[in-house]
């Protein structure tokens, strides 16, 4: 029920960004959805993309420090209060989020969130216990 | 003035040849390491005749001191042994030094003197903002001061503001600090609103790190005073070594206790006054301590012409770099060695690292870029910043000094074919 996601540690300089996403443009990778932290002296840019073991390959062979991580992708109905709902549900389980990010899937009414738990699985477990819908990563991968 | 620091260079060299007669005797009866040396080298007390005969003594390293760490050179008995002050060196290791309560008398003695060199006088009220611990600097000036006669106040370092109220409410009218604290102090003068010319300010005595011409115009232009720079190193006193007179003509060296030569720093050769190259000292008088052919590594070239302002004391070139890679920063020695020990004992770091030491605002600042690697990665942000607080936290504590972790990306860190250049140092000295 996991979703893998790509993390790479960029430095503040301008270009850096583009230049992933070239290389990983060049490469036929497709981007599913990214989020980029920053702070005052370097970023983290967090991605989703159509072939996880090819993109990894693409920018550690171009010297980039790049990490995987477990996330979970959950589907929330696109209305008023459809997240505050589901972070409520987590809050009362006791289940904190590290980060989390969203995109809108095209052609459907549902929004994707992307959420990284310090527990995935008590989190997981505690979505689908309330009929939450969490797409596989497969899913995710090939939206 | 002091009556040694006008004697004729000849009554100077007798002076001298029979204080270094006298120490090396004591260091062979006292002291194992050099009473080995000296055997090997195939020469003893009785050998020194003329002031040139020091030549025939080993050098003393600062590898030597730490091999010796903490008290193994010392030439006295604990029980004689009245203070023990430090400085910092690689690897976290300090150099400690002692001094027997005479030590102490001639060390404020020198400070006296240095103090004379400055024109301070009777009524004079020194602020003195050097640092008050094992670092030799507070001290120094302190015991210095009240052997002059003058008023002292033992404010220390840091807490600027409050520096500011005190040298407007108790007018001190000889400020002692670092170079690069007297530029920070004027700048929270200014800061604060408040005249430098409403200040008693008349003289600075500066040292403990290297600073420049365009520095010493700075200063007297920002605090209305006269900056004079004063050297000094643990290892052979501390403050008082050497010390400018007000013709500002480079520190004189009271070769009455320290006897100064400038070697070439590959060969060992003396050079011959004027030619610039590795400062050394020999003790002449020192008890608990003393050192023979001490390699300070700092670069720079003696003077004996006579200075107007009387003295016949050799005149110091104002330093202009180490042999070694040590970096003073914010009047802290450091050496990137202890940077890199640090970083080599952290999980996944690579010691891929640089060390950027810059001025900004007149303050020293030191930047230690480090590489990221996988095994440091992370994909969230707080992890990453506190392993750079980490780092930051591991630097103050093992040697003192303040720096800023910047994390960079792999490879992004030029290698270099030979010895890596570790450190790209910014300030215009």
């Amino acid at each position: 029920m996991k979703v893998e996601q790509i993390s790479v540690f960029l430095e503040n300089k301008s270009g850096r960004l583009s230049e992933v996403t070239r290389i990983l443009g060049g490469g036929g990778i497709n981007l599913r959805a990214l989020t980029l932290a920053d702070t005052t002296d370097f970023g983290i840019l967090r991605l989703i993309v159509n072939d996880n073991r090819r993109a990894v390959e693409l920018l550690k062979a171009n010297g980039f420090t790049v990490g995987t991580t477990e996330v979970v992708a959950v589907e929330i109905p696109d209305r008023p209060n459809g997240l505050a709902d589901i972070l409520d549900l987590l809050g009362a389980a006791g289940i904190n989020v590290e980060y989390m990010y969203a995109f809108v899937e095209r052609h459907a009414d549902n929004a994707v969130v992307i959420f990284r738990f310090d527990e995935p699985e008590k989190a997981i477990a505690a979505l689908q216990k309330a009929g939450v819908s969490i797409l596989p990563g497969e899913k995710v991968y090939a939206l | 003035m002091h009556q040694n620091d006008a004697l004729d260079r000849s009554s100077l060299q007798r002076l001298q040849v029979e204080r270094l007669r006298e120490t090396v005797r004591r260091v062979i009866a006292n002291v194992p390491f050099y009473r080995e040396r000296f055997r090997a080298a195939g020469i003893g007390a009785d050998d020194i005749r003329s002031i040139e005969d020091v030549r025939r003594l080993p050098f003393t390293t600062k590898q030597d001191l730490r091999d010796h760490y903490p008290f193994g050179l010392f030439a006295v008995p604990m029980a004689d042994v009245a203070r023990i002050h430090a400085s910092s060196g690689t690897t976290g290791k300090m150099t400690v030094v002692g001094y027997t309560r005479h030590d102490l008398d001639a060390w404020a003695e020198v400070c006296s003197r240095s103090l004379g060199c400055a024109g301070v006088h009777r009524g004079d009220i020194v602020h003195n903002a050097y640092g008050y611990g094992l670092f030799t600097g507070g001290l120094g000036v302190h015991y210095g001061a009240e052997k002059h006669g003058v008023t002292v106040i033992p404010i220390s370092g840091g807490n600027t503001k409050r520096q500011v109220m005190i040298l407007q409410d108790f007018g001190g009218t000889v400020l002692t600090c670092t170079p690069s604290y007297a530029l920070n102090l004027a700048e929270v003068i200014q800061e604060l609103g408040v005249d430098p010319a409403s200040l008693k300010l008349r003289v600075g005595i500066f040292g403990a790190e290297p600073w420049s011409e365009a520095m010493r115009k700075e200063i007297e232009k920002k605090l209305h005073l006269d900056a004079l720079d004063i050297y000094g190193l643990s290892e052979v006193m501390g403050p008082g070594v050497a010390m400018e007179c007000l013709a500002k003509n480079g520190p004189h060296v009271f070769e009455d206790h320290f006897l100064a030569e400038v070697i070439d720093p590959d060969t060992g050769e003396v050079l011959p006054a004027g030619a610039r190259g590795e400062l050394v000292f020999t003790s002449l008088t020192k008890e608990a301590f003393p050192v023979i052919r001490y390699r300070t590594r700092d670069i720079t070239s003696l003077d004996t012409a006579p200075c107007s302002c009387g003295r016949t004391l050799a005149r110091m070139v104002r330093v202009t770099g180490r042999t070694d890679d040590m970096l003073i920063i914010r009047g802290v020695n450091v050496f990137p060695s202890q940077i890199e020990s640090i970083l080599v004992g952290l999980p996944g770091v690579e010691p891929h690292y640089q060390l950027i030491v810059d001025r900004v605002n007149q303050m020293d600042t030191l930047e230690v870029q480090v590489e990221v690697t996988e095994g440091t990665f992370s994909d969230e942000v707080k992890k990453l910043e506190g392993l750079a607080r980490r780092i930051e936290n591991d630097v103050k504590d093992y040697c003192g000094v303040t720096c800023k972790v910047k994390l960079v990306e792999p490879k992004s860190i030029q290698r270099s074919e030979g010895k890596a250049k570790r450190v790209i140092d910014k300030r215009k000295m």
